[in-house]
């Protein structure tokens, strides 16, 4: 894309991020999880688009990061320890003061960041030498095994789950609080990938992408660079989980891992718009939220049907995705050079 | 630990009643792995939803049954129909996903798992669901070992439809066909196979082989909608674990992921669904360990 096409579609999403709270009070949530689903399917492309290397359990992260928090913050201020606090199943509603709750919450997100990284760091060294389907049929089986594992552990509340610390003000102020740590973390993580992508990070990782054999034969150290991409994505990830969690108030394994909606939505909303390019996840995301949420209020009782059959419409008969789309047919709008004799050479015949 | 004693010194029996439950969850297995293997090695698709064909037969067989079908007409109008259905899912989504990315079949099948799951949710509702075949139960050891009448029947069921399957892929002419398409799609493309048929009729005579496993599985165990994860794991642990086209160590690994899920359960019961799982998980360190001897790279 271009920089002047894309400055201008910077000023229309920057407005729309900045005021839509303002301007629809009443879909505050619903607008927050678009962006995180936006920060999900950007982080996916790091490594599924761009190195190649497709994941099914990115959303490992996101209950780590969610979990962690939760412990961070708890841990920190509550003097009964978290093994208290999860036993006693949300009887106990500790008074964080307000200068307490938002040092944890920094604190909760940052760690859940740095737990999800060291996680990566930790997988990658078995999961890497796992190619094509092999890589995302493990990687699914390491979402489902955190999950499982997860309830077995009394300490984080088992089955039953933990109900996060209460925000210390009003409702709207809340939802309008969270909306905003969504869209920021969305918009440094969009601004990040776009540096990189544009390094030779970026190079190397297609590089890989296109044919890992001939990439390390060029010497570039493949494993070192998509163990960057990966905790990239987990560092995203966690901190995401973080947020959502505190957003959404009660954490237990649902929540925590969803594997068959957030898990493989980011995937499928990576496809939609086109995966391997930088816009692609952000317009796939934004588009694959607003027809979820349509089909969730307009189809209800139908709406996971619905959704299967969008997945599979979306993956077997648009394959390509919206940005591939759009850059098939109008190429010069991406400040791609086509030679147009050859296109009318090709009208005439 | 105190399981391990009562598994080792107060009562040794209950060994043999975990056996035979791991070989009744094997043998479902085998059916359900094995055409796995089928599809992932003749056309390279991997079909996440196999667990959900196995579920769908399992439901339509539970509903055959409340119509008040006997069973010996179950199994074949089961595999009848699945086999209808299977054609049709490979018109309508397998064929389109043929020559796409490895990637594309994983996701598009786990769409497919994914409506199945919740079609059959909308129909029968998320209970646990078992067929009553109202046989006598076998007791033995001072009823410490209990053997229903209906497991061996399914047992000796699963053998012998393990065994007209082998005899067709070694002996018929359309079985000679998918092994000649599975070993160069190409060349029995010039010798005057039809490709697309064969396609077709190796991804209708999976969904047939999991249609029968989902009988089984209705007969001896329990069905619920979203129990398809379990068997669709399970499979592709087998199917890793053996190699494609190798049907003894398919039956081998089978056996093994039966009996290795029913002593893990034995131990801590909230981590036997997570155990194929992770036997999947250590299958393929296993593997990339093994490989990784052989890996001559630049360090």
């Amino acid at each position: 894309m271009t920089m002047k096409n894309s400055n201008s579609i910077y000023v229309i999403l920057g407005l729309f991020g900045i005021l839509s709270p303002f301007l629809f009070p009443a879909y505050t949530l619903s607008i927050a999880f678009m962006w995180v689903m936006v920060l999900m399917a950007s982080t996916w492309d790091t490594l599924g688009g761009q190195t190649g290397y497709n994941s099914l359990g990115n959303i490992t992260f996101f209950g780590v990061g969610m979990y962690v928090s939760a412990i961070v913050q708890i841990s920190f201020f509550y003097e009964g320890g978290v093994a208290e606090y999860t036993s006693a199943m949300g009887s106990i509603k500790p008074e964080f003061t307000v200068s307490q709750y938002y040092w944890g919450l920094i604190l909760g997100i940052g760690a859940a960041g740095i737990v999800a990284l060291l996680l990566s760091i930790l997988f990658s060294t078995f999961m890497f030498g796992l190619r094509g389907p092999y890589f995302a049929i493990g990687s699914l089986g390491l979402a489902i095994a955190a999950a499982e594992t997860t309830v077995t552990i009394n300490y984080v509340g088992g089955p039953s789950g933990i109900s996060m610390p209460l925000f210390p003000g009003d409702i709207e102020f809340r939802s309008t609080f969270f909306y905003f740590i969504c869209f920021a973390l969305t918009v440094v993580a969009h601004f990040i990938l776009r540096w990189l992508y544009s390094t030779q990070f970026g190079l190397a990782i297609n590089a890989i992408r296109d044919d890992e054999d001939k990439a390390e034969a060029m010497g570039i150290p493949t494993l070192i660079y998509k163990r960057i991409g990966w905790g990239i994505a987990a560092f995203f990830m966690g901190a995401i989980g973080a947020v959502v969690g505190n957003m959404v108030g009660f954490i237990d394994k649902e929540v925590a891992y969803p594997i068959p909606t957030f898990g493989i939505f980011m995937v499928a909303a990576a496809l939609l718009g086109g995966k391997g390019t930088l816009w692609g996840p952000v317009i796939g995301a934004i588009l694959f939220h607003v027809v979820k949420d349509t089909a969730w209020t307009l189809l209800l009782g139908y709406q996971w049907i619905a959704l299967g059959l969008i997945l599979i419409v979306n993956i077997v008969y648009f394959q390509e995705g919206l940005m591939g789309w759009l850059q098939r047919k109008f190429p010069e709008f991406f400040g791609i050079v086509v030679d147009t004799s050859s296109r009318e050479e090709k009208a005439e015949s | 630990m105190d399981n391990l004693q009562l598994l080792l010194v107060w009562a040794p029996v209950i060994n043999i009643q975990l056996i035979l439950e791991g070989i009744f969850i094997g043998a479902i297995f085998a059916l359900s792995a094995y055409g796995l293997a089928l599809v992932w090695g003749v056309m390279n698709i991997k079909n996440l939803a196999q667990g959900d064909f196995v579920i769908a037969g399992g439901y339509m067989a539970f509903a055959l049954n409340m119509y008040g079908v006997p069973l010996f007409l179950i199994l074949p109008i089961v595999v009848v129909s699945m086999f209808c259905y299977g054609w049709v899912v490979y018109l309508l989504v397998i064929r389109r996903i043929l020559d796409q990315d490895m990637f594309v079949s994983l996701l598009a099948t786990f769409g497919l798992s994914l409506l199945m799951q919740q079609v059959i949710n909308r129909i029968f509702g998320p209970e646990v669901q078992i067929i009553d075949m109202k046989m006598p139960v076998y007791e033995a050891f001072d009823s410490m070992v209990s053997i229903p009448t209906s497991k061996i029947l399914a047992l000796v069921m699963a053998a012998l439809i393990s065994i007209s399957v082998v005899i067709f892929m070694k002996r018929s002419r359309t079985g000679q066909a998918i092994r000649a398409t599975a070993q160069d799609p190409r060349a029995a493309r010039v010798l005057g196979i039809n490709i697309d048929r064969i396609y077709a009729f190796t991804f209708a005579f999976n969904s047939a082989l999991c249609g029968a496993a989902g009988v089984l599985v209705s007969i001896i165990f329990v069905i619920q909608p979203f129990y398809g994860i379990t068997y669709s794991m399970g499979s592709f642990a087998i199917v890793t674990a053996a190699g494609l086209g190798n049907l003894p160590a398919v039956i081998v690994s089978a056996f093994g992921i039966g009996l290795f899920t029913k002593y893990f359960g034995f131990f801590n019961s909230a981590l036997e669904y997570a155990a194929p799982v992770g036997v999947l998980l250590a299958v393929l360190l296993w593997r990339q360990v093994s490989m990784s001897r052989n890996r001559q790279a630049v360090k």
